[in-house]
């Protein structure tokens, strides 16, 4: 059973939600990568969804395409990226790591060869922002011949022929993205989601996680009520953007833990 | 008979629709009312009204007699893009789907820029149409292009600064989609070149290729016959599809497209994507040849010419590549600036700077051709908008 799936089990037998943090892989700097997975795992963090960093985040907000400069400026490549989860999985084999971001650097890496390094460290899933159904068939072949788990988003405009669509190619878990624009905005809409929830799991079976607009612990337990697992990214994402070097890893554990306690009411 | 995309909008390998599950409703919509509007007699009739009598057309075609002579070689002749309203081909396209997004009922259209013309075409028909208009600009080419910033400004636009990036077009298309993405309900946007997700290369071509189907016409009753080859510049390459289109079908005729050399392909200093046979992978939306790194990070471009500078191109283009029917070459910012020049002196002419890539190409050429041929340039917009920067070029300051 993969990893996904067991901490989803685990989690459904304590009527527990998971909570999934996000962050970019080398904001602030490379060196601090690895010992914010541990310390977001300490916190309280279920899976971690790991951005990879691209020059052209599109479907973010300027937060994380900060983040992703910051990274870029210290020279983060995909490759590194792999070997910060390489060094993740030397002390933590059971958290999941989903790595999300945009696919080029993975088509100049070559999917074939991202696939089964993904499979040597350890990756979990596999979200590429950019790649929807119509274009991923062939990419994510690859991907379930190494056992990593394509993550699919849907959004409040989906139809129900993409959710079904969607039901039939996911593996994982559903990232519902639950606003109309891009991540880091404010306005969260939960009766919108409410709405939604029934539509999804009409068609889905795998657990669905919500993200985008949750920014803190009262969002964070309103949105967990609705679904399997809560994703925060900008918030976190903003809390390393704000803090130093030093102060970092408390800041954040801080945050997460924080989220911890709200998620657990729900 | 040529027939391409497909209908999943791919183009051989490339094109394709790459974006985030939150754009692709807004997709659908769009192509379903493209489907419908582009065979309707109506929309046809409303679409060729406007181009008649608000944009111009037919565009003239000109023979620059005396810049051939003087060259000594093939006849070069001019089509006349930058005598249309707004002084460039780009409003071909703008009114095309300004028309298509007022049938939709969407009031508020949004558009990326980076010379300007795009913009500025689209904050035009925004003002014709009545409808709210944004426009995205790099926040380096809002320097460099001030006067087209302020036109858009007259023209009721809002003219906003992208500031993250390399503050040039690619960064500025991001922020549009980002903007589309949020306010998908009541917005339309307008795309200025053959690039981005099904179905916009294909609509962007289809309101362009009014400029190849006057040239089949024009080229006979002018030269006797049809062109030796076209040569058009290739920035996404909207204007070069417009140009080309109706000649895919004539294999007779010879497809150019002329990109940006900047400072040189062995500078690495360009934005020359096909010539340089840049790695294929996924920007903006469609698959095609783009310029990145080792590691995917696409990489920041220079050319003279703001509309030119962007490290893809149309996936059509791309496609036009590898089958072999157009051919792509570099042109650099001190050969393009050299053929500006002398289309000023000998012919009147004040060409853009994309344009005079296409020119520089034309006049690279036609010397080594017989007297007897006939080389088609698409003139795609005029100069004016680049005083500033061909001054700068010369060492003047105003």
């Amino acid at each position: 059973m993969s990893r996904i799936q067991t901490i989803f089990d685990k989690l459904k037998q304590h009527r527990r939600k998971a909570l999934i943090p996000f962050f970019t892989a080398g904001d602030p700097v490379p060196s601090l990568t690895v010992p914010l997975l541990h310390a977001l795992v300490e916190a309280g963090a279920d899976i971690i969804e790991l951005g990879v960093p691209f020059s052209d985040p599109m479907a973010d907000g300027l937060t994380i395409q900060r983040a992703s400069e910051r990274a870029l400026k210290h020279g983060v490549s995909l490759h590194d990226v792999l070997d910060m989860v390489a060094s993740f999985r030397t002390k933590n084999v059971s958290t999941p790591i989903v790595l999300m971001g945009y696919g080029n650097p993975i088509e100049a890496m070559g999917w074939e060869r991202f696939a089964k390094r993904c499979a040597e460290v350890g990756v979990d899933g596999v979200l590429t922002v950019d790649f929807p159904p119509e274009e991923s068939h062939e990419a994510f072949a690859h991907l379930e011949k190494h056992g990593i788990d394509p993550i699919f988003l849907l959004a409040p405009t989906s139809t129900d022929a993409r959710v079904e669509r969607v039901a039939k190619q996911a593996h994982g878990y559903v990232y519902y993205v639950s606003l109309k624009g891009v991540t880091g905005a404010g306005h969260l809409d939960l009766s919108e989601i409410e709405r939604k929830m029934p539509q999804l799991k009409k068609h889905i079976t795998l657990p669905i996680g919500v993200g985008f607009g949750i920014r803190d612990e009262a969002t964070a337990l309103a949105v967990a009520k609705l679904c399997d697992g809560v994703v925060v990214g900008s918030r976190i994402v903003q809390e390393i953007e704000n803090s130093t070097e030093q102060n970092v890893v408390a800041n954040v554990s801080k945050l997460v833990k924080e989220l911890r306690q709200a998620v657990d009411q729900a | 008979m040529y027939n391409y995309p497909d209908s999943t909008g791919h183009f051989g390998p490339y094109g394709g629709i790459y974006v985030a599950e939150t754009l692709m409703s807004a997709l659908d919509e769009l192509k379903q009312a493209y489907e419908k509007y582009r065979h309707d007699p109506e929309f046809i009739a409303e679409l060729n009204y406007d181009l008649k009598h608000y944009v111009g057309r037919p565009s003239p075609i000109y023979h620059a007699k005396r810049w051939s002579q003087q060259l000594g070689g093939a006849q070069i002749f001019l089509k006349r893009e930058d005598l249309n309203h707004t002084g460039a081909h780009k409003v071909n396209n703008t009114v095309g789907q300004a028309l298509l997004a007022r049938r939709m009922g969407k009031p508020r259209v949004i558009a990326e820029t980076g010379a300007g013309q795009h913009g500025v075409a689209t904050a035009t028909v925004a003002a014709r149409y009545g409808m709210e208009c944004v426009v995205y600009m790099g926040s380096e080419d809002v320097q460099r292009q001030a006067q087209n910033v302020y036109r858009m400004k007259l023209l009721g636009a809002t003219v906003v600064p992208v500031e993250s990036g390399s503050k040039t077009l690619k960064d500025a298309l991001n922020e549009a989609m980002r903007d589309w993405v949020t306010n998908i309900e009541n917005t339309f946007y307008i795309i200025g070149t053959v690039a981005g997700p099904h179905p916009y290369p294909m609509m962007v071509r289809d309101f362009n290729a009014i400029v190849s189907k006057e040239c089949v016409v024009q080229m006979p009753e002018l030269a006797g016959r049809q062109p030796d080859a076209v040569i058009a510049c290739v920035g996404g390459g909207s204007n070069a599809m417009g140009v080309f289109y109706s000649y895919i079908d004539m294999p007779g005729v010879k497809l150019i497209g002329v990109e940006a050399g900047g400072r040189g392909i062995g500078s690495g200093q360009h934005a020359a994507p096909l010539t340089t046979n840049s790695a294929v992978g996924v920007l903006h939306g469609n698959r095609t040849y783009l310029m990145q790194d080792e590691n995917g990070q696409i990489i920041e471009t220079h050319s003279i010419s703001a509309g030119l500078d962007y490290p893809g191109v149309g996936p059509e283009h791309s496609w036009l590549k590898d089958s072999g029917r157009a051919e792509y070459v570099a042109i650099n910012d001190d050969e393009a600036l050299r053929a500006f020049h002398d289309l000023c002196h000998l012919e009147g002419i004040i060409p853009a700077l994309e344009s005079s890539h296409a020119l520089a190409h034309a006049a690279k050429i036609a010397p080594g051709m017989g007297k007897d041929k006939v080389l088609l340039v698409n003139l795609s917009g005029r100069g004016d908008k680049d005083m500033a920067t061909v001054a700068r070029a010369s060492g003047i300051t105003f």
